[in-house]
């Protein structure tokens, strides 16, 4: 278990959190519950939490696969420095949000995966994980071989010049196939 | 169109049966509690959130009757095996049988969300009434009490208390909450994410179905309403989990059984680097070949097996596809460095003294997936990419033993063979293996029984360099083989017409074993290249995966 990067879970885990938050918010708040106050602040909390775990992490060893459209948000994310890169902060953060959602039943679930997500990302930070953000590529094109821009200077290298010139006495091996049909200048 | 049925239609069709019962339980369900009289007074106090809640609750009772299925894998080869002399349009289903997992799995989350949700506004409204706040109607209602001859209507017994209070003091609700957080850890952590890197994070996390089911018949144990419900959760879900617990003593079983070791090999591979100096570097290799003995142990074509070591780990079991040949006394696998299990594996093989035994080691399976019916096509089309070639050792050793015993069970009149890798170093001994075969096809005069074409997809200009050295010799540079390596990715185009052009009237059956991209592709030409009409030329496409 010595590679696992804790903190791809807990990302996980902390978006379902956010998204389960803010259901129960909205349940809360649109059936008038009783405590529906709870249940506002889960929807914002809910939002909070989703925008700061959408922009997945770059991993550590091997292939980041980015969440489609996390571009914008991994921005935002990254403007704030050390506080989302580091993953105690999160994690007590993660601990504080959830904290009031345990008030009320529509959110109590909500509460409870964030809280979960929370004690992931302090594994994490224990393991020394933090955040880096998944920039885009810039590719690099090859530049075109050397080869090209300095012609070689020398001719290739031929046989000796014995070798070349051509037998008399072996006209067979001399002739050549002209590819144009040739005739002699005749006038 | 008519290709997408050919190779579609019949999954198609099991998913619409899928999802047909899926609503068929919902609506009958939701109308049930909607209209049914006997509700009429409990419907006062909770309106339609009663049949919303109930609805989702009976397909929740289907799909995890359903759930646990596909992953008893024993059941699944017992299965594909009376299939045998049915058609291969069934067989091909059970493929399929991780993605009908996932599918049912979407299904129970999404139902468990309606049912989370109805159940948190029946439980306020029945704690609102239960204080007053309603009609004189609902209030009335909420204090009947369980007398001589009256039933309680409304659950909550006491005027004083919060709904979290309620839901946590209630067998139904406590289990509830729990399965419902089993169900997102375990969600969470099979995402795709996370299952390709980390899969000991998953493997483990799954297990928490175990709380999951166990949590589900107490929860589905019926309370307060269902007087006339006449199928409670245990009776849909004990069925699977009885199987499934048959499937898990069974691979206890086959674990327990001894396993010899036959021989094991670290194989050395080689690595040409400049075509200036044409040296030879023998690198410490990252592949281990294991031949092992077992008892009664039978195995087929392309078949794989789980292993399980109990000094690397307890509780984990991969699965490797056989490399050997059912003819041969033994089997054999080729296992590459691809994670933490296998590293610590060929650790342990390297520093083993010549000739001894390995660790103890457990085998379940072996488990049948497509490849078994590459013989029953009369042309085959074998596509395997990097890794994925190990099946297809298998099988391509078969039909030697099978051509050396003249077996009548081979059907196959003509193979083509297309391997895809970056690089040939980790496979050599798969080089060794085609070069045997194509000196015995050339001995029988049997050369274009077995047509191959290897790909080197990542070349580069010192590779491009070294084959023009080398152009006029008659073995290529890479391989050592007759054939010439081709490099870049196959034009599968102009290679299927090719195979149609040769085969006008066959059935073809083409079989891969690599990454998800290439089996798109080689799905869409499938369909593209076949004709609906059935004396022409058909191609089936059958996928491996793990």
């Amino acid at each position: 278990m010595g590679k696992i990067e804790w903190a791809m879970w807990a990302n996980e885990q902390a978006l379902a959190a956010g998204l389960i938050l803010l259901t129960g918010g909205i349940v809360g708040v649109s059936g008038q519950f009783r405590g529906w106050q709870f249940a506002a602040y889960a929807i914002a909390a809910g939002v909070f939490v989703c925008a700061l775990e959408y922009p997945r992490s770059k991993r550590a060893k091997g292939t980041s696969v980015s969440r489609p459209g996390q571009h914008c948000l991994t921005m935002c994310v990254k403007a704030f420095g050390p506080l989302t890169r580091n993953y105690y902060v999160r994690a007590f953060l993660h601990a504080g949000i959830c904290i009031p959602g345990g008030f009320m039943l529509a959110t109590v679930l909500g509460c409870v995966c964030l809280g979960i997500a929370s004690l992931i990302y302090l594994g994490a930070a224990v393991r020394g994980e933090h955040w880096e953000p998944i920039l885009p590529r810039k590719d690099v094109r090859k530049p075109v071989g050397e080869s090209i821009k300095n012609p070689p200077q020398n001719p290739p290298p031929r046989p000796p010049p014995e070798m070349r010139r051509k037998n008399i006495n072996d006209l067979e091996g001399a002739a050549y196939d002209n590819p144009f049909s040739t005739t002699a200048d005749e006038y | 169109m008519g290709n997408w049925i050919v190779n579609n239609g019949f999954t198609a069709f099991m998913l619409v049966i899928w999802m047909g019962i899926n609503i068929f339980l919902f609506v009958w369900f939701y109308f049930f509690y909607d209209l049914g009289d006997q509700f009429f007074y409990t419907r006062h106090l909770l309106g339609s959130a009663l049949a919303w809640a109930r609805a989702p609750a009976a397909v929740l009772n289907f799909n995890c009757l359903l759930i646990l299925l596909p992953v008893c894998r024993n059941l699944m080869s017992l299965i594909r095996g009376t299939f045998v002399c049915c058609s291969r349009t069934m067989r091909k289903q059970l493929d399929k049988n991780l993605s009908f997992h996932k599918l049912a799995a979407y299904m129970i989350g999404l139902m468990t969300a309606v049912h989370m949700i109805a159940h948190l506004l029946n439980v306020e409204w029945y704690n609102n009434s239960r204080q007053g706040a309603y009609d004189k109607l609902s209030t009335a209602l909420s204090n009947l009490d369980d007398t001589d001859n009256t039933t309680y209507l409304n659950p909550i017994r006491t005027t004083d208390l919060i709904p979290t209070y309620f839901v946590f003091t209630t067998i139904a609700g406590l289990t509830g909450v729990i399965i419902t957080l089993a169900l997102i850890l375990i969600i969470t952590s099979s995402m795709e994410v996370i299952r390709r890197s980390y899969f000991e994070v998953f493997w483990y996390t799954h297990h928490l179905f175990i709380i999951f089911f166990a949590g589900l018949v107490f929860h589905g144990a019926g309370y307060e309403l269902d007087f006339s419900l006449t199928m409670l959760t245990w009776m849909w879900v004990i069925g699977p989990m009885i199987l499934y617990i048959f499937e898990r003593l069974l691979r206890l079983i086959r674990y327990m059984q001894t396993v010899q070791y036959r021989k094991v090999r670290l194989l050395p591979c080689f690595f040409f680097c400049s075509p200036l100096n044409r040296c030879i570097v023998m690198r410490p290799s990252k592949v281990l070949e294991l031949q092992l003995v077992k008892a009664g142990f039978k195995m087929e074509v392309g078949q794989y097996v789980f292993l399980n070591c109990p000094s690397i780990s307890q509780l984990e079991w991969h699965p490797f596809t056989m490399t050997s040949a059912p003819e041969e006394d033994f089997f054999s696998v080729h296992i590459r460095s691809a994670g933490d299990w296998t590293d610590k594996l060929i650790d342990i093989m390297q520093k083993l003294p010549e000739g001894a035994q390995g660790p103890k080691m457990g085998v379940d399976g072996p488990f049948g997936t497509a490849s078994e019916d590459v013989f029953d096509y009369e042309v085959s089309m074998l596509v395997g990419a990097g890794i994925g070639i190990t099946p297809f050792a298998s099988i391509l050793k078969s039909i030697w033993y099978k051509f050396k015993n003249s077996n009548p069970k081979l059907r196959t009149r003509k193979i083509y063979f297309y391997w895809l890798c970056r690089e040939t170093h980790a496979f050599e001994w798969f080089a060794d293996l085609l070069q045997v075969l194509e000196r015995e096809m050339e001995e029988r005069g049997l050369g274009d029984f077995l047509t191959y074409k290897l790909f080197l997809t990542g070349w580069d200009q010192s590779h491009v360099d070294h084959v023009k050295v080398h152009f006029d010799e008659n073995t290529d540079v890479v391989t050592r083989l007759k054939q010439k390596t081709h490099y870049g990715r196959p034009i599968w185009e102009k290679e299927f017409e090719q195979v149609r052009k040769e085969n006008p009237t066959s059935v073809v059956g083409t079989f891969l074993c690599g990454p998800e991209a290439l089996a798109k592709v080689l799905a869409k030409k499938c369909a593209k290249f076949s004709d609906v009409d059935p004396r022409k030329t058909k191609f089936y496409f059958n996928k491996e995966n793990f």
